[in-house]
């Protein structure tokens, strides 16, 4: 059992970074809607509060790494140009899928569209956590800032989900491959 | 015996939306300048050449940090500006709204390619 250096990183941005960023809007999206709505009576604890405030930060951090993976570490491999007259295209990606009409469109709408719309998912998760870390519990009684944190959350989530299912349909059709083997662990 | 915890933060009376209004704003700035650098980089050859920040990934190296640099730097200043105060947050969350629902439409490559 073997896996390359590149399908490595390929996992570790997407199972794990990705997926566990989805995994986790819909903890934060629960919380936001019942425990910070102004018709909650239960009360919000200190302790419950810095729970959801680490939770939001460490979501924010989660989803700056995952798009910094994507982008500087596997996306360069993603696009990376094959030599003239290269035959096989498995090490090349995006020329793979490009190559054939039943497969170009997951470039140039799923990879197109991945790229840009992934990075809207920091940008709203980090505005989110900054506000909640601020007002924490007096969002009940600010209910334009808890509609516009819940609002931005959820879009993060669509964002999120968008690049995720791309991703992992690019993966199915042209997967990262390439780098150093790493074995695994020996068959019988 | 467990000590009673402190209030993490104050009461929301005397406690200003400013802060949490420019961080809004500037969120929606962002994420449109996001859509806005993608598709002026994929119409305007010499502005795509000057984004690619860091070559193996192009342009969007440069499309992603411009946005975050103009984010941040919106962000900023929208802070200065109304940390202290109290602001009609109708607005700018309905602009800021708007702005994310447009950087989500106009991300999607067959909107993004009428332009």
């Amino acid at each position: 059992m073997e896996i390359t250096a590149r399908s490595l990183w390929t996992l570790v941005h997407g199972m794990g970074f990705g997926a566990l960023y989805l995994l986790a809007c819909s903890g934060v999206l629960v919380e936001l809607c019942r425990r910070y709505s102004p018709k909650s009576e239960s009360p919000i604890s200190p302790r419950d509060e810095r729970f959801l405030t680490v939770y939001l930060i460490a979501m924010a951090v989660l989803a700056w790494i995952t798009v910094l993976t994507g982008t500087y570490i596997i996306y360069p491999w993603y696009r990376a140009v094959a030599p003239a007259g290269t035959v096989n295209l498995a090490g090349f990606p995006q020329m793979l899928l490009k190559s054939s009409p039943d497969t170009i469109g997951w470039h140039s709408l799923g990879m197109e569209w991945k790229e840009h719309v992934a990075w809207l998912v920091p940008i709203s998760i980090t505005m989110a956590a900054v506000v909640f870390a601020r007002y924490g519990r007096n969002l009940r009684s600010q209910p334009q800032l808890r509609a516009a944190v819940l609002c931005f959350t959820l879009t993060s989530f669509l964002a999120a989900g968008i690049a995720g299912f791309f991703g992992a349909m690019l993966v199915k059709n042209a997967p990262v491959e390439g780098g150093r083997v790493i074995h695994l662990m020996h068959g019988e | 015996m467990n000590k009673p915890e402190p209030s993490a933060s104050a009461d929301s009376a005397g406690l200003p939306n400013g802060s949490g209004a420019a961080a809004i704003l500037a969120a929606g700035i962002g994420s449109f300048m996001v859509a806005l650098l993608a598709i002026a980089a994929d119409n305007f050859t010499s502005l795509k050449s000057q984004l690619n920040f860091y070559k193996p990934s192009g342009p969007l190296s440069g499309v992603t940090t411009a946005a975050v640099v103009v984010w941040l730097i919106a962000w900023g200043i929208l802070e200065l500006r109304w940390r202290s105060r109290t602001i009609a947050l109708g607005r700018i969350n309905a602009v800021a709204l708007f702005l994310l629902g447009m950087s989500l439409l106009l991300t999607f490559p067959p909107i993004a390619d009428l332009f």
